[in-house]
């Protein structure tokens, strides 16, 4: 904390920079209030349109695809612009302002225009016993001094690679684990578009920690893995048991659900989003 | 000291992820058994046999979990949590990576005990290889008919989807995670009603971790008397234990439950680097109240650890030697705490806010006695007073510390105090100060 607050030499403004984007922006009383956009008037990419009706068709509720199809917006765009949040409003119909609320509430679903490439730098509880900030600290004078500007480069929370630490997520590639002797390595492949520390990264083959590897006693230990009461039959003696009964069918949808839900194999009218009913009932079973 | 491998035996196996080499280990016959031979109240009746407790952090049985829910023909859904986001926690991501479709193999049979037909995996939006993987998996499950409508020609179907969170340690929450995945944001709801009777779009939900669920094809294959030949008491069945932080091999160890504390810190992990002390560990995640060297031949069991005034949690356990100051390894807990709090009850996002900001005054010189008593006030203040445990998460092991290390407490504020003072009336610069012997270490 001492070398954070003689870095920025205010531990006023030190304390608002920690908090959490936006607490303090006011309100824009005077904005129109926000409507569902019209699917007439919002131009979208096919594509996305396409992916979102895909996701939404997953859920019974439409409104549990609002993750993703931010997710996926924000692949298109870059981030989660005006543009892209009435565009899933559009397809999706809630109001952007819905969609705003869920997107700022989210660290990975970015409400401010990014750089070109983001780091995560894991400074939490595990990392930090092993010299996360001093990483970080190396990382962001590096990106200093080499004139990287157009990265984003933060502290994150715990990445669940407490294995590797310390450790950084470069655009989403986990590279592991870290020294300060790395970073000026890693800026320059960052701003040359190179894939950062090869053979580093928790997916590239043959990935494996550095650490000595433990010298057993005796052998692993392997239960013996038999299954109880014999062998299991091979699947083409296996007979299924016969059918009782009518075959499963799709269960009816009940209350309570707000209206304009939609649910797989149900139709909604658009205009008076009331339910349509089938018109001829399936065939009844004998 | 050496590993049990049963979830994990056949984790080093090439392209395990592929469904051909799962099948070929043996896969997916738990599935056919539970499906074609046991049938829903069998399944449930040895999934609760088992003694399973959920690997999730609370520990709760999984079979009598999954009896609450109501039978009858309704909506019912299946939930597995895979926001795994706990600081130390890195066991799932380990199994979702290497053998997801033992995961999916879990999801099925646990449908088949709670009757649940449609499923979703929450997994944290950070873990984009794993998702990825993840999905490969399901639709190779789909393609060969163990996943849709009417499985292997019973009238059970089932319906899994991965779904992706976003980046927020919240949804970890079992009622945040439902809340996050019907698109709201993810506050935590009021309990009761349980997701039990009402989770996922108002409809009886059971919720499971990966590792809960990675145990059910195992129990239902193998009988629960032997499942039941490991670990002991009301603690049966093995534990993935990550472990990080000040130790010499960091990872993933896979023991039954029951060896002693010892033996895995300094059995598997190697102890702390050479020449270091432990100091204290956290058992199980960073929500864990800490322990001490006093404590390492407990052990490792729901019931030892709960005594000690600890809890297991998810198992994972942070080392901490005696080189690092606590004060600001609690500060930066307290950050965490904070960053995460969802802010949906006042005592949770006020208390983390002050924590972090006492610990600061602490840090920097500017403490006074009266602090620590105001420190631990708030927590007590927190424990116990929001609708989910986020919040006694930071103040319990921020309280524990405290109350092991009181004296250590004491000692960084005063020297703190006095390096603040040299450096204002002194006028030294930092590597002058760092020289000053009394004002005692960074």
């Amino acid at each position: 904390m001492a070398d954070r607050a003689e870095e920025v030499r205010d531990p006023g403004a030190l304390r608002a920079t920690t908090l959490p984007p936006g607490w303090d922006e006011a309100v824009d009383l005077e904005a129109d209030a926000a409507t569902i956009p019209d699917p007439a008037e919002v131009e979208v990419p096919a594509e996305l349109r396409a992916e979102i009706e895909r996701l939404m068709s997953l859920y019974p509720d439409r409104h549990s695809a609002t993750l993703p199809a931010l997710g996926a917006a924000q692949a298109v765009h870059g981030w989660c612009s005006p543009l892209a949040i009435r565009q899933v409003a559009a397809v999706m119909q809630v109001t952007p302002a819905y969609l705003s609320s869920v997107a700022t509430f989210y660290d990975m679903l970015r409400t401010e225009r990014p750089a070109r490439s983001y780091v995560y730098v894991c400074t939490s509880v595990a990392c930090h016993l092993r010299n996360a900030r001093r990483v970080y600290q190396a990382l962001a004078g590096e990106a200093e001094a080499q004139g990287l500007d157009d990265l984003d480069l933060r502290e994150f929370e715990c990445l669940g690679a407490c294995d590797m630490a310390p450790m950084a997520s470069f655009d989403g590639r986990y590279v592991g684990p870290m020294s300060e002797e790395d970073a000026a390595e890693a800026i320059r492949q960052l701003k040359a578009g190179e894939t950062v520390l090869p053979g580093r990264g928790l997916e590239d083959p043959g990935f494996e920690l550095p650490f000595p590897a433990p010298q057993p006693e005796e052998e692993l230990e392997h239960p013996k893995v038999e299954p109880a009461g014999g062998a299991w039959p091979e699947a083409d003696e296996q007979e299924p048991p016969p059918a009782e009964g009518p075959p499963p069918h799709r269960r009816e949808i009940r209350e309570p659900f707000a209206p304009g839900t939609s649910y797989a194999g149900e139709e909604v009218d658009p205009f008076t989003r009331d339910v349509v009913e089938p018109e001829e009932e399936e065939e009844g079973e004998e | 000291m050496k590993e049990t491998r049963v979830l994990l035996a056949n984790i080093d196996e090439p392209d395990l992820d592929k469904i051909e080499v799962y099948e070929r280990l043996g896969g997916y016959r738990a599935m056919r058994k539970a499906l074609l031979e046991l049938g829903p109240e069998q399944v449930l009746h040895e999934l609760e046999a088992s003694g399973l407790r959920g690997r999730g952090g609370a520990g709760f049985s999984m079979g009598k979990k999954a009896s609450f829910i109501p039978k009858g023909a309704m909506d019912k859904y299946l939930c597995c949590n895979a926001d795994e986001s706990e600081p130390g926690a890195f066991k799932d991501r380990l199994l979702m990576q290497k053998n997801p479709h033992m995961l999916v193999e879990g999801c099925i049979i646990a449908s088949i005990a709670a009757g649940a037909n449609k499923g979703f995996i929450f997994i944290r939006g950070e873990y984009e290889l794993q998702a990825d993987i993840l999905d490969a998996a399901v639709a190779e499950a789909y393609d060969k008919g163990y996943l849709g409508e009417r499985i292997l020609d019973s009238d059970h179907s089932f319906d899994l989807v991965v779904h992706r969170g976003k980046g927020a340690y919240i949804c970890g929450e079992e009622t945040g995670l439902l809340d996050a995945l019907e698109g709201k944001r993810g506050n935590p709801r009021l309990k009761p009603p349980f997701p039990a009777n009402q989770g996922l779009y108002q409809g009886p939900t059971l919720i499971n971790n990966v590792e809960t669920l990675c145990n059910a094809p195992l129990i239902i294959e193998h009988g629960v008397d032997w499942y039941k030949q490991f670990g002991v008491d009301n603690s049966t069945g093995t534990k993935i234990v990550s472990i990080s932080g000040n130790i010499q091999r960091p990872g993933n160890y896979e023991v039954e439950l029951g060896v002693t504390v010892r033996d895995i810190i300094y059995g598997l992990g190697g102890g702390p680097p050479e020449g270091r002390d432990l100091k204290c560990f956290f058992p199980g995640g960073s929500s864990a109240p800490v322990l001490t060297k006093e404590h390492l031949d407990l052990p490792f069991t729901y019931e030892a650890m709960a005594e000690a005034g600890s809890m297991l949690g998810t198992a994972s356990m942070i080392v901490v030697d005696d080189s690092q100051p606590l004060v600001p390894l609690a500060l930066r807990l307290a950050e965490f705490y904070r960053h995460e709090s969802c802010g949906k009850c006042v005592p949770c996002r006020e208390g983390t806010n002050w924590t972090v900001k006492v610990l600061e005054r602490v840090d920097e010189g500017e403490g006074t006695p009266m602090d620590l008593d105001i420190l631990e006030q708030v927590q007590g203040n927190i424990i116990g007073n929001c609708l989910c445990v986020l919040g006694d998460s930071m103040a319990m092991p921020v309280a524990s510390m405290l109350k092991h290390f009181r004296e250590e407490f004491e000692q960084h504020m005063e020297a703190a105090r006095r390096r603040r003072d040299l450096a204002e009336l002194e006028h030294l610069s930092a590597p002058e100060l760092a020289a000053v012997p009394e004002a005692g270490p960074a």
